[in-house]
């Protein structure tokens, strides 16, 4: 039961640090604890090892996904994302891949929902290509699951400048501000 | 090709039953537990074999198995392990994640349903209660004759008046929108969407991803088997009726509050498609007392409230991966009705229901969590359901209205958890090879 009380105040940044006690008592989702939303939103950080060789295809994977979204700007709606970040980078001649996203669904409901608009859109996920990733993942969505989780970096420290603000209120006070242009501009 | 001769018919058909009696149990001892099952798997129908039965038929009997169960019948460890997380751990370990806490918490269970003992469940749907009692007396003895096989608790069920149609014992009518299957021949009514793949709901097809989920092992044991979630919610008539006298003046107010509570009026009567006065006829006409969305007919709630009840239970045009999260619910009602103009008497009376899918974690716990009790489901802030939500006297339920909306607080817990399980519902031939494994193996 992710438990965000509504009235934390987005017009006074916020930081919280999170230690390993409070992660450790941190309340039970369907697939594990749930990592607790901070003035930053949800969110994760993946890091995994890749399959060595395999670096061409996670550029390629960036032209597929620019191309999907241009195509259709709604095709990541349903997780609620602000931010995603995909990163690959080297320690001792080993490429590792980094991917961080804040969202607004809590971990489990995101990894459910991505899986399905992977097997939807029939897009591969580059997570294939990472060390120990289940190849049944398409029909074996709590193997998916526990993947992500095994290879999440809780933050200790997270911050918000207008914290705790959802994605869809942002973007309805600026359609609120663009409306109020347009209305000072008809007044003219 | 749906296998209709091996699936349980429980899963596809709905008995016509006035009555019904559910038998929990435990197995102290496997091969009297295979012997109860041999002596009983023969009068389990396939949903085929229910479709050509006489009308005259009279009782329908449905087996299920919780984890323990299946092993306490001799399956072995590396077959158990093949099982979903979510089923092995069983309802009662899962309670934080299902918002079982408080009163609602294991701890308060009744029936032994919380105990690691339960094994399995008869389902005994009578046509009356005489038959029902014949059924009882049938069991009872069979019970006797196989070698530590312990029924932990039973609870009867009976249908409330007027018997002319399902409703439970706050008025509402039931039964209006359930899932179709793809393959059954059953048409969907108006509103309710396309057939889904059997897979949502059945182990061993296509779900509604397009891939074939992994199966449990062996095949034998999980094709055309379905997980169920039991739940059995004591319903607070009393306090309903006074809550509703509490938040409106007339009969009229509060039939109309009671209405916003559930998204429908206790005709079945949808809000979209009635939104300022009940009408009867509406609700009972399956044509048309489905046929709405939410998106384009209500998309801010002004008739069916976004915390409704069915709103939150299927959120149909307004939620993401829609035919992902769909189940199919039977069920019953049990304990006395209370007339109306009666006051509380104390006596346990509810619900006992069970919810169908082909992923617990995904169907039926996801409704639980997110839908029923994710307090800011809908960006409502401070709104768990408001019929089976975790209630703790500290949330809302708001109504949109125009030209300011009407805003409950403190709603007081109309229902209580008084148990709960997950259960394996095995395909016809996984019954019989169930009852046989002795025969396989030398495992005990
Ligand atoms: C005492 C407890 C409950 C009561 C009184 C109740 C009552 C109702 C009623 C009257 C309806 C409308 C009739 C219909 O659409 O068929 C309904 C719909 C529904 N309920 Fe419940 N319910 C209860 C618990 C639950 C639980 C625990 C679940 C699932 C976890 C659930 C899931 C649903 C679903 C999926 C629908 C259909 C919504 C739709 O398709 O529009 N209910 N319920």
């Amino acid at each position: 039961m992710p438990n965000n009380a509504n009235s934390e105040d987005w017009s006074k940044p916020s930081a919280k640090a999170i230690t390993k006690e409070s992660l450790a008592d941190a309340e039970q989702g369907r697939y594990g604890p749930i990592f607790p939303k901070s003035p930053a939103c949800y969110g994760f950080s993946i890091i995994a090892k890749i399959i060595p060789g395999r670096e061409p295809v996670f550029y390629e994977y960036a032209r597929n996904i620019e191309k999907g979204v241009a195509q259709k700007p709604d095709l990541l709606a349903v997780l609620k994302l602000h931010y995603l970040r995909w990163n690959l980078f080297e320690i001792n001649g080993e490429t590792y891949f980094q991917y961080m996203g804040i969202f607004d669904t809590d971990f489990d409901k995101y990894t459910e929902d991505a899986i399905g608009i992977f097997t939807a859109s029939g897009l591969n996920t580059v997570f294939e290509n990472l060390e120990g990733f289940p190849a049944d993942w398409k029909t074996n969505a709590p193997a998916f699951v526990k993947f992500v989780r095994d290879h999440h970096r809780p933050s200790f420290l997270e911050y918000g400048e207008y914290p705790y603000a959802s994605s869809d209120e942002i973007k309805k006070a600026l359609r609120l501000k663009a409306a109020f242009g347009e209305m000072l501009d008809q007044m003219q | 090709m749906l296998e209709i001769d091996d699936i349980q018919h429980f899963v596809i058909e709905r008995a016509k039953a006035l009555a019904a009696r559910y038998e929990f149990l435990s197995f102290r001892d496997a091969k009297g537990a295979r012997a109860w099952l041999s002596a009983l798997s023969g009068t389990v129908s396939s949903a085929a074999q229910m479709r050509a039965a006489p009308s005259s038929d009279r009782r329908w009997v449905t087996l299920a198995f919780t984890w323990n169960g299946l092993r306490a019948l001799g399956v072995d460890e590396a077959s158990l392990a093949t099982f979903p997380e979510e089923f092995k751990q069983g309802m009662a370990a899962r309670a934080e994640v299902l918002g079982d806490i408080g009163a609602n918490a294991p701890e308060h269970w009744v029936g032994g349903l919380a105990s690691p003992d339960l094994h399995a469940i008869a389902i005994l749907f009578a046509g009356d209660v005489a038959e029902r009692e014949r059924c009882r007396q049938e069991h009872e003895a069979l019970v006797a004759q196989c070698e530590g096989v312990v029924v932990l608790s039973s609870l009867d069920m009976e249908a409330t008046p007027p018997f002319d149609h399902a409703h439970d014992h706050f008025g509402y009518r039931d039964r209006l929108s359930q899932p179709v299957i793809e393959g059954t021949g059953e048409e969907p009514t108006p509103g309710s969407g396309g057939p889904l793949k059997a897979g949502e709901f059945i182990l061993g097809y296509q779900d509604e991803s397009g891939q074939e989920p992994v199966l449990p092992q062996p095949e034998i044991l999980s094709r055309n088997g379905s997980y169920i979630a039991y739940r059995r919610l004591e319903e607070h008539v009393g306090k309903f009726r006074d809550f509703l006298r509490q938040n409106g003046d007339t009969p009229d107010e509060q039939e109309l509050i009671a209405a916003k509570l559930m998204g429908r009026w206790r005709s079945g009567a949808p809000l979209i498609l009635a939104p300022e006065k009940d009408d009867p006829a509406l609700g009972a006409d399956p044509q048309r007392n489905n046929d709405f969305n939410y998106k384009e007919m209500d998309p801010k709630g002004y008739a069916i409230p976004l915390g409704a009840h069915i709103r939150r239970m299927n959120p149909r045009d307004t939620a993401p991966s829609m035919n992902r999260r769909r189940m199919i619910r039977r069920g019953a009602t049990y304990g006395p009705p209370l007339p109306e103009g009666t006051p509380e008497d104390g006596v346990e009376r509810g619900i006992a229901a069970f919810l169908v899918c082909g992923s617990l974690i995904r169907q039926f716990e996801f409704a639980q969590n997110v839908w029923i009790n994710d307090k800011n489901f809908h960006e409502l802030g401070n709104e768990r359901d408001p019929i089976v939500g975790a209630q703790d006297g500290t949330l809302e339920f708001k109504i949109p209205k125009r030209p300011i909306r009407k805003k409950i607080t403190g709603l007081p817990a109309f229902t209580t958890v008084r148990g709960g399980a997950y259960f394996f519902l095995p395909g016809i031939k996984a019954l019989h090879y169930l009852a046989t494994l002795g025969n396989h193996s030398e495992s005990e």
